[in-house]
């Protein structure tokens, strides 16, 4: 009966992103890198390693860089297989943006103004992540501003109640809303560091506020670690 | 670069099979268990011999590659460093574009002055244009918060991590009239130039023929420079891990217990000493006498050795072992370059100006 409880209700077939080109793969490998070195980003892992099997990154949210330095920090193989959820009305802007989130990142983009509850951006993300693909989230909502962790929006639990399978990495992002700050363009390359820490679960007949504050902690343990 | 003189063979030689002989050391004092050793001294001590062996083989390299590639191995050092201060710095948002322009604009240009060999504009770059733009940009940023204490937090960053380091490659790419041992060339060539000047431009050729005569010497005096910059970095790491020994001995007095217990007078003194002698010794690869390769090697050690309890003090402040801890991960490239920062403009003015010739 456990068992059962773990595995997902539907699992359908993940929305399929075409072979990148050769082209496409110059372009991540090459922006990965450089994401490392303007972040001077190290990634540490503590207990828990690089896996390509199915999961939800969870993380803080201080800089229009987060999801791609975040992104970078995993091994070529999980990053394949890592989609960010981005906002729309950001990455839709220009030419240059549109291509990385749609041909690069192939970021699962949603759109912030117009959430409706048929079409509601949990099963979309549950839609295209499939049986395949992993997800970065940022379940603050908005970029803070860097001292403080804002409360986190429901989606995370919704994401960990209908796909119990998925593991939930907590991540935390440090130092890297001085790399490049709120209302900047330009990235001054100073070190950051990213933390994985171990997967979580929804635990059985946890509630909604008990299981997002329960999320919360897990990425602020990681700050001190 | 032609066939290497003996001077460099034996002076890079030498310190090739002095590292291997520490390397020995350091692997079997890490093995030997039994010897009741600080393992956490020892593993300090392996990672030191690890960086030194970067440096000497990166040093080399980059002689064998040419000047332009020393120049831009310190500037990639000087970046780093400056990395790891400013991260350990807390600055302000309104600090943000004020730090764009020192690691984009400055340290680069600072390292290109140098590579071209332009005195007159790498020796004030940054003490006079950098430091009074970064004030001003700070300030149009509008947060005067805690104001003089930011400005002066990235001054002296880029001071000690930017200005002081470039004067090592500076060694390397300023150019020296003829030395007494070889001043054939540079005659040769300065009565070939002088007919050929004066034919071309009658009104202009007298200024320009003395311009150019000391410049002639390139290719020769490189190598001589090269080893000179060898040997500034061989006696500071020297004089570093030879105080370190002497404070474990016989450390009694700290030189200032609050910023740093393990630095003593006696280990001061003690390194500053013994470094100077090693120098003393090995005065024949460069081109000074003995007495003064000696006063050389002591006050460019000494400022060295102080220069550590400056980043001491600043790390202290910080409340970090060393800039490596400060994100796991990294190995703090400022903890082993410290002391080579301070001591290398003190060795830059007594080589350009006291002993070897006047630095205009």
């Amino acid at each position: 009966m456990e068992k059962q409880w773990r595995q997902p209700r539907t699992l359908v077939p993940a929305v399929p992103v075409e072979e990148p080109t050769w082209a496409q793969r110059a372009i991540a490998s090459l922006l990965a890198f450089t994401a490392r070195v303007i972040s001077g980003a190290s990634a540490r892992w503590v207990e828990c390693q690089p896996d390509t099997c199915q999961r939800v990154y969870f993380a803080n949210h201080t800089s229009h860089l987060d999801a791609l330095v975040l992104w970078s920090a995993l091994p070529a193989e999980v990053r394949r297989l890592t989609r960010p959820v981005a906002a729309r009305d950001y990455w839709e802007r220009g030419w240059v943006r549109r291509y990385l989130a749609n041909r690069i990142f192939h970021a699962l983009l949603i759109d912030r103004r117009n959430i409706k509850v048929h079409r509601s951006p949990v099963d979309e993300m549950l839609r295209t992540i499939g049986d395949r693909y992993s997800l970065i989230v940022f379940p603050e909502g908005h970029r803070n501003t860097g001292e403080e962790l804002a409360p986190f929006k429901s989606g995370l639990y919704y994401l960990a109640k209908k796909r119990p399978d998925l593991e939930l990495v907590p991540v935390y992002i440090d130092n890297l809303n001085r790399v490049l700050p709120r209302g900047e363009f330009l990235p001054v390359p100073l070190l950051s560091c990213i933390t994985f820490g171990p997967p979580m679960w929804l635990e059985h007949g946890e509630t909604k506020t008990e299981f997002l504050q329960r999320a919360r902690d897990a990425v602020l343990r990681l700050k001190n670690l | 670069m032609s066939t290497p003189e003996a001077e460099t063979l034996w002076l890079v030689g030498g310190v090739i099979v002095l590292l291997g002989l520490v390397t020995l050391v350091s692997v079997y004092v890490k093995r030997r268990r039994d010897l009741a050793l600080d393992p956490a001294a020892v593993a300090q001590f392996h990672r030191r011999v690890v960086v030194w062996w970067i440096l000497c083989l990166l040093l080399a390299t980059a002689f064998v590659l040419g000047r332009y590639w020393t120049v831009g191995l310190f500037g990639l050092m000087s970046l780093r460093a400056l990395q790891e201060y400013i991260t350990l710095t807390p600055t302000r948002r309104g600090d943000h574009r004020a730090l764009f322009w020192v690691f984009f604009v400055f340290t680069p240009a600072q390292y290109i002055a140098v590579a071209l060999d332009r005195y007159e504009l790498y020796s004030i770059l940054i003490p006079v244009g950098a430091f009074l733009f970064l004030a001003i940009r700070i300030a149009m940023a509008g947060d005067y918060k805690n104001y003089l204490e930011r400005v002066a937090k990235i001054q002296v960053g880029l001071m000690i991590c930017v200005y002081c380091l470039s004067f090592a490659p500076a060694l390397l790419t300023r150019r020296l009239p003829p030395q007494p041992k070889q001043p054939a060339p540079a005659t040769a060539l300065a009565r070939q130039e002088h007919p050929l000047e004066q034919q071309a431009s009658a009104d202009e050729a007298p200024p320009t023929v003395t311009r150019t005569a000391p410049a002639v010497i390139w290719p020769e005096v490189h190598e001589e420079r090269a080893r000179l910059l060898f040997f500034f970095v061989l006696i500071v790491q020297l004089a570093d891990v030879l105080q370190y020994a002497w404070g474990r001995l016989l450390g009694q007095h700290p030189l200032a217990a609050e910023v740093s217990p393990s630095r003593t007078w006696e280990g001061f003194l003690g390194g500053v000493a013994s470094a100077t002698v090693v120098a003393a010794l090995l005065s024949w690869a460069v081109p000074f006498p003995v007495w003064q390769t000696a006063t050389l090697a002591a006050a460019t050690t000494a400022v060295g050795l102080a220069g550590g309890l400056v980043t001491s003090a600043v790390k202290r402040d910080r409340g970090v072992e060393d800039y490596g801890t400060l994100i796991t991960g990294h190995g703090g490239i400022l903890d082993r370059i410290d002391s080579l920062c301070f001591a290398a403009p003190v060795f830059f003015f007594l080589v350009q100006g006291a002993f070897g010739v006047p630095s205009a």
